[in-house]
């Protein structure tokens, strides 16, 4: 008589968990709708409303304003000027540098610990890497603001103490373990039977791990490379400490740069509420995420077709 | 011993964790000739293969004593050039495992490796190497298509196709036809016989019929131990031991 009570029991526990872990897989679809749905609203005046666009608008935020200083962004100066440009460019050299820097490392780093080294060195590496990934950020941006600044200084022989190419080496510190652990994952996931095909045709181990091994972990290297670039390009703490937080519309790694994300950090907490500059934060806010969501999905797209090529029509 | 053609297999032995998969194995392999080496799970068969052409190295903790020499020469050395001993003797796994290539690039690789590029050439390789496999009518028209679009019995066979693109002097394989259909099985077993023309054969299989089918030479492999080595209508019709008879007429493993 008990066992068909403790059945529904059972399969009402069955249901109930499997209802929560449903809830808990698309909470977290809700809570990026929502913040979406938040951010954009706040930055949505510098397109609808006119007290908002007479001060800043899309042209004001992208297009050259006056001869002398076409970009600026100074937007507590006595005529607030908005122009976004010099940021995305800071933004983009900085993450530039950071990835220059990192990937390569990491990726050689990866493809050492998974083809190459004996177990017992891969179990000292991979941790002391991985635990570069636990260092908090503030952290890093102290070390590059306080220690590495005079050092890069001093090595590329540069004017300014802090710079793009400081900030974006210190940037590369915090992406080196994002890429190297996910880049690690994918070369030890392919499947042995490759390697020691390609050994019994013959090939050293170094020829294993560049022809087979490596295209054979490209879409999920491809991944690791993404994660490491959205790392970098939202990353905050570290540029607004190292990079000298100088809004210039220039290229040049050597002159200090004004990120996206810094900037919002930094002015953010003193901005007038429902102001244009607070509008124009918000409006930075949105276009970051619309950056790194449509980045995230070209590479997903990306890598879904490599994954096609690579293992035939399944 | 130096001079002789084909594989020399003398008292080889192999212990991992103090437990010995091989002991003493002493075999032998002429050119134009299928060696079958039948025997249960866990006699030593695949390891005795992976010891011949080197890719035992990849196992940690292997202790190999013995001697192996191919035409004469010693290929156990630690001096031994093991690409070359590689390419020499070739061999073809148990499941099939083509590389995440086009069928072309999965066939090129080992000529690629080893320094031949021009695609004439590879082209002319792979028409011959197709043939002898059987598989040249199947995939002649769709040589770069994903390897992995081809069934697996057309995979095993582009396997042993890519194989034979090295030329090599020894063929090894381990049962090969394990998880193929009779068809596909067939097909190989008789590329298998045309291809003993060229070289030495050593075929590793669980199916005690085939090695009675193709094989010239077949040795029995127990728990290490070589139980008996014969030509294969001695050892199937009158077989020296019982342990022999009792395998090959089903009566365990």
């Amino acid at each position: 008589m008990n066992r068909p009570k403790t059945m529904t029991r059972s399969r009402f526990a069955e249901g109930a968990v499997e209802w929560l872990i449903r809830a808990s897989a698309f909470s977290a679809i809700v809570g990026l709708f929502l913040i979406f749905i938040f951010i954009g609203k706040e930055a949505l005046p510098i397109l609808t409303s006119p007290d908002v666009r007479k001060e800043a608008n899309i042209s004001k935020l992208f297009l050259p304003q006056d001869q002398a200083h076409p970009y600026s962004w100074q937007p507590v100066s006595e005529i607030p000027k908005y122009s976004i440009l010099p940021l995305f460019v800071g933004t983009l050299k900085m993450t530039l540098v950071a990835v220059l820097f990192a990937i390569p490392l990491a990726l050689g780093a990866a493809l050492f610990t998974s083809e190459f080294s004996p177990g017992w060195l891969k179990e000292f590496i991979k941790p002391i890497i991985e635990l570069l990934a636990g260092i908090p950020s503030v952290v890093l941006g102290f070390f590059a603001l306080m220690v590495m600044a005079s050092y890069v200084q001093e090595l590329f022989g540069i004017v300014y103490r802090l710079n793009a190419i400081n900030a974006g080496i210190a940037l590369g510190l915090a992406v080196i373990p994002i890429v190297y652990t996910v880049a690690d994952d994918a070369l030890t996931s392919v499947p042995k039977s490759y390697r020691e095909a390609s050994m019994a045709m013959g090939a050293s181990p170094w020829q294993t791990a560049w022809r087979v091994v490596f295209p054979a972990a490209l879409p999920g290297i491809l991944a690791a490379c993404v994660l490491g670039f959205g790392r970098a390009i939202g990353e905050t703490m570290i540029v607004l400490m190292a990079s000298g937080n100088a809004a210039i519309m220039s290229w040049n790694l050597a002159k200090p740069a004004r990120s996206l994300s810094a900037t919002i950090a930094a002015e953010l907490g003193e901005v007038v509420v429902g102001s244009a500059h607070y509008h124009v934060l918000f409006f930075i806010g949105i276009s970051l995420f619309i950056f790194t969501f449509v980045l995230n999905m070209f590479a997903h797209w990306f890598v879904a077709r490599l994954q096609k090529k690579v293992l035939g029509t399944i | 011993m130096t001079g002789q053609k084909g594989l020399q297999i003398e008292e080889l032995s192999i212990r991992a964790d103090g437990r010995d998969l091989l002991r003493s194995v002493s075999l032998e392999v002429r050119p134009g000739e299928i060696l079958g080496i039948i025997g249960p799970a866990g006699s030593g068969k695949t390891t005795l293969l992976r010891c011949l052409n080197r890719l035992a190295d990849l196992d940690e903790g292997l202790r190999i004593s013995g001697r192996v020499f191919l035409n004469g020469a010693s290929i156990l050395g630690r001096d031994a050039d093991v690409v070359g001993i590689r390419r020499k003797i070739g061999l073809v796994f148990p499941v099939p495992t083509p590389l995440p290539l086009s069928i072309f690039d999965n066939l090129a690789f080992g000529p690629r490796i080893g320094g031949i590029t021009a695609v004439e050439e590879l082209r002319r390789m792979m028409e011959s190497s197709l043939k002898s496999a059987y598989l040249w009518e199947e995939v002649n028209d769709r040589l770069n298509e994903p390897a992995a679009n081809l069934s697996g019995g057309q995979q095993q066979r582009l396997c042993l196709a890519r194989t034979l693109m090295l030329e090599p002097e020894i063929l090894l394989l381990d049962e090969p036809c394990s998880g193929l259909d009779p068809i596909s099985t067939a097909q190989i077993e008789e590329a298998l016989k045309v291809l003993r023309k060229d070289m030495a054969i050593v075929l590793v299989t669980n199916n005690v019929k085939q090695a009675s089918r193709v094989a010239d030479k077949t040795a029995f492999l127990l728990l290490g131990e070589l139980v008996e080595f014969a030509p294969t209508r001695e050892l199937f019709t009158t077989p020296r031991d019982k342990r022999t008879e009792d395998y090959i007429t089903g009566r365990f493993g």
